[in-house]
């Protein structure tokens, strides 16, 4: 773990400069970054979305975009210079001598090929190994890995495996050629955080044993504080800060630094519970799912009073989204019913009427799909107020401009198309939007997990004050735990449709917990370079 | 105004060659009266006559003018193939992004109404119909396009299911509006950069449809000048060595050539290619 360890220079960037093309002209995405790795040595590149980490990373093997270009600096790989070399030195690293391990392992397999197959494919293209000896090192590296079954995994297809798994037969594949370099691109990114965890220690062990050199890209500090031993920051294609793991956590120099280290310290005191009857929404005895036979929620029983957050935490597939598309009326139940402040909702949104659908609201997780592309800012937030509370065109204009001011967007961001927002911009349209019906109650799914940590971070401030002003009641569904403790009031754990615990915030957050509840709780990662030792260690014991 | 001359500079050779052909044939159609020496059907000479002098590119087979028939031709061809292209976008667009918006049996019931269309060979089908029916020109249109609306019905519902399971969608439902407006607002105004494309490309099937069936003799009747039916009618000139019955065949190839560069450069443009890809 500590910088002693580390061998020669491997990979060296001198002022490096890259363009990018958009509407025909060239623009600097990477301004001049300079970058030593030496062998054996773990370097973290941190920041958020167009901080130009990736486009780094994927240089460090001499290749940019498409769209992209090389303008100047040299990129230097064991003595070799990659920006000016021809194609074919630069094919007879990659694979052998570089690897690269991407965010989203789904999409980087092969579904028609076994995993194996895939591994093998790029060893005995290098002419490194044959396919008997590429077998034998799959399963080798499979069990140092950790992955289940490791004489047999590699017989099976993408899609037979878990994600985590997936994306640890990635890391396998990259490792196939015993490569001098691992460029790994946000490798847990789109991960559980109880997956995120197996993903990176085996990441970790692996990078260790065979003391290869990485470059670990991510947005989250807290990740690339367990596994690096340097770090550097970047914003806007720039280098902010750059230092060893720990002494840069303890003391950051710059501002921003201890901004991306301060993210998810966001608190709020739980609010009393509210003694109103009947609450706002409750939820009896839900069950439901597609089709006959696929059951996603079985007995789910949720209550929501009046100005109040409830945070419905789970994994991917623990049926929280389906909880969302019930209480819309997108999914009808099987069973149970969903009262809205004692009155039941027909179970179908079609059979809902015009005040009941504008009573519930929802804001999605992605930002850019939830915005009509051809519709401008104005429109899109004028029309719930004209279906549903018949303003005319002038008294549409005023609200639309009191609504930019509530999510603090100047006005004339009415004029705009939502190609010309940014991220966190569109997502406060979507609450702009989602306000403008006066709902009592707002359904957040996953609002802030598509955005940068620190936008994220005033989505959820906004939100809160929203609540503050407007006395809304949210349905908060999310797998990030630090949003949850940020915002919620009340909790309900969910493991594969059921609730396994549920109560006020302090009372599920101070143990002891469920068993469930604890894991997802301890999976979180801290900024502490010793976590995830610590917890394996104690995992373990 | 300022965007369209820098789309225009920005576009290749290939897409300024095709708006210069498609530009040409519509100012010759529109100005057809004005442009031919003669009256379209009027026999001025006497049959076959060789090119020069009074008969620029010669007489056909009655000995009317060639070159006045090929500028009446334009009119003729290309504005019955934009009304049938026109009325098979209007059919197959609709029923096409209604059928991705209702899902369910509509969409079955109208999706297999359109494979068993589809099943049948477009020509035999339409030398049917057009023979039960009557040679007409609105009767010829409306053959024509209910059968290409086929396609058109494909590729609509296609692009529009994509757009319709999106979360915007999903939130004008949710939000209670009807049917018409998601259409209209949240669905078609995101299909169109693919329909138009298709537009230009059916345009060109639409036309070689109607140039082959008049070729048959069952699309547009004599005495109307139609590029089609004047490569029939001259075909014998072709053992002796003359061209002139290519004529209206170029003319047909040449269209359809330059639609299909402004379509691809379009494709190309709304898909957001960059030209190293």
């Amino acid at each position: 773990m500590t910088s002693s360890k580390k061998g020669d220079v491997l990979l060296v960037m001198r002022d490096l400069r890259i363009e990018g093309q958009a509407d025909e002209k060239w623009h600097e995405i990477v301004r001049g970054i300079d970058l030593t790795l030496r062998r054996g040595e773990v370097l973290g590149l941190i920041g958020e979305s167009g901080a130009g980490k990736s486009t780094i990373g994927i240089a460090g093997m001499g290749f940019t975009r498409p769209g992209c270009r090389f303008s100047s600096g040299t990129v230097t790989f064991d003595g070799i210079e990659l920006t000016g070399a021809p194609e074919e030195t630069k094919r007879r690293l990659r694979g052998s001598r570089i690897a690269y391990v991407a965010q989203s392992a789904a999409a980087s397999f092969n579904p028609a090929h076994k995993l194996i197959k895939q591994f093998a494919e790029a060893p005995v293209q290098h002419g490194v190994l044959n396919a008997g000896q590429a077998a034998k090192d799959a399963v080798d590296i499979y069990r140092r890995l950790q992955m289940p079954e490791p004489d047999t995994i590699g017989f099976r297809y993408p899609h037979q495996v878990s994600g985590g798994q997936l994306q640890r037969a990635m890391v396998a594949m990259a490792m196939a050629c015993k490569p001098d370099l691992i460029v790994f691109d946000e490798p847990t990114t789109a991960l559980d955080v109880t997956t995120q965890i197996e993903v990176l220690a085996a990441i970790k062990d692996i990078v260790h044993q065979f003391n290869t050199a990485a470059i670990y890209i991510t947005h989250d500090l807290a990740v690339v504080a367990q596994l690096a031993d340097r770090i550097m920051v970047l914003r806007h294609g720039k280098l902010i800060e750059e230092g060893e793991t720990r002494a840069m956590l303890a003391h950051p120099k710059e501002a921003y630094t201890g901004q991306l280290l301060a993210v998810r310290s966001y608190r709020r005191d739980e609010f009393p519970p509210s003694q109103d009857d009947p609450p706002l929404l409750e939820v009896r005895g839900i069950s439901a799912g597609y089709g006959p036979l696929i059951k996603v929620l079985d007995d789910v029983s949720v209550k929501i009073g009046h100005k109040r957050t409830v945070a419905v935490v789970g994994e991917s597939g623990s049926g929280k989204s389906t909880l969302a598309r019930v209480i819309t009326g997108l999914l009808p139940p099987y069973q149970g019913e969903i009262l809205f402040k004692g009155q039941a909702l027909p179970p179908s949104y079609k059979n809902r009427t015009k005040d009941q659908l504008r009573q519930v609201q929802m804001i999605y997780q992605m930002p850019d799909v939830a915005l009509n592309p051809k519709q401008r800012v104005r429109d899109e937030i004028g029309r719930p107020l004209e279906f549903y509370l018949g303003m005319d065109a002038a008294a549409r204009e005023r609200r639309v401009k009191e609504l930019l001011e509530m999510i603090e967007l100047p006005a004339e961001f009415a004029e705009r198309l939502p190609g010309e927002l940014s991220g966190g911009q569109k997502q406060r349209i979507c609450i702009a939007r989602a306000l403008a019906a006066e709902p009592e109650l707002i359904i957040c799914d996953e609002v802030t997990s598509a955005l940068d940590q620190l936008v994220a971070e005033e989505i959820l401030k906004l939100l809160q004050r929203l609540q503050d002003d407007l006395k809304v009641s949210y349905l908060f569904i999310t797998h990030d735990l630090a949003t949850v403790k940020a915002i919620s009031d009340e909790i309900v754990v969910m493991l594969q449709g059921r609730v396994v615990q549920q109560g006020g915030k302090n009372a599920v957050l101070t143990p002891p917990h469920h068993e469930y509840t604890e894991l997802l709780l301890s999976s979180v990662p801290e900024m502490d370079p010793d976590w995830l030792d610590d917890l394996l260690a104690k995992r373990a014991s | 105004m300022e965007d369209f001359v820098k789309l225009m500079r920005s576009s290749p050779w290939s897409a300024r060659f095709g708006m210069a052909v498609i530009l040409f044939y519509v100012v010759v159609a529109v100005f057809a009266p004005l442009i031919s020496p003669y009256g379209e059907t009027e026999i001025v000479g006497s049959e076959f006559e060789v090119w020069g002098g009074a008969f620029l590119l010669g007489t056909d087979n009655l000995g009317r003018d060639m070159f006045t028939r090929m500028v009446y031709g334009a009119r003729n061809t290309i504005g019955i193939a934009f009304a049938t292209t026109c009325l098979a976008f209007l059919i197959g667009g609709f029923f096409g992004l209604m059928a991705a918006a209702l899902g369910g049996w509509v969409d079955q019931v109208l999706s297999r109404l359109v494979d068993i269309l589809m099943a049948l060979p477009p020509l035999i089908f339409a030398l049917l119909l057009l023979a039960i029916l009557g040679t007409s020109i609105p009767v010829l249109i409306g053959v024509i396009a209910v059968l290409d609306s086929t396609r058109v019905y494909r590729l609509a519902r296609a692009v529009a299911m994509n757009i319709a399971v999106l979360d915007y969608v999903e939130v004008a439902r949710l939000r209670g509006e009807g049917l018409l407006w998601i259409i209209r607002r949240e669905i078609l105004p995101n299909s169109l950069p693919p329909l138009v494309a298709e537009f230009g490309l059916r345009f060109c099937f639409v036309f070689l449809f109607i140039a082959a069936l008049s070729f048959l003799g069952l699309g547009i009747q004599p005495p109307t000048a139609d590029w089609g039916s004047m490569v029939r009618d001259n075909a014998t000139l072709i053992t002796y060595g003359d061209i002139t019955p290519l004529l209206p065949a170029g003319a047909i190839a040449l269209l359809t050539v330059g639609v299909n560069f402004v379509v691809d450069w379009f494709l190309h443009k709304t898909a957001g290619l960059r030209d190293d890809q």
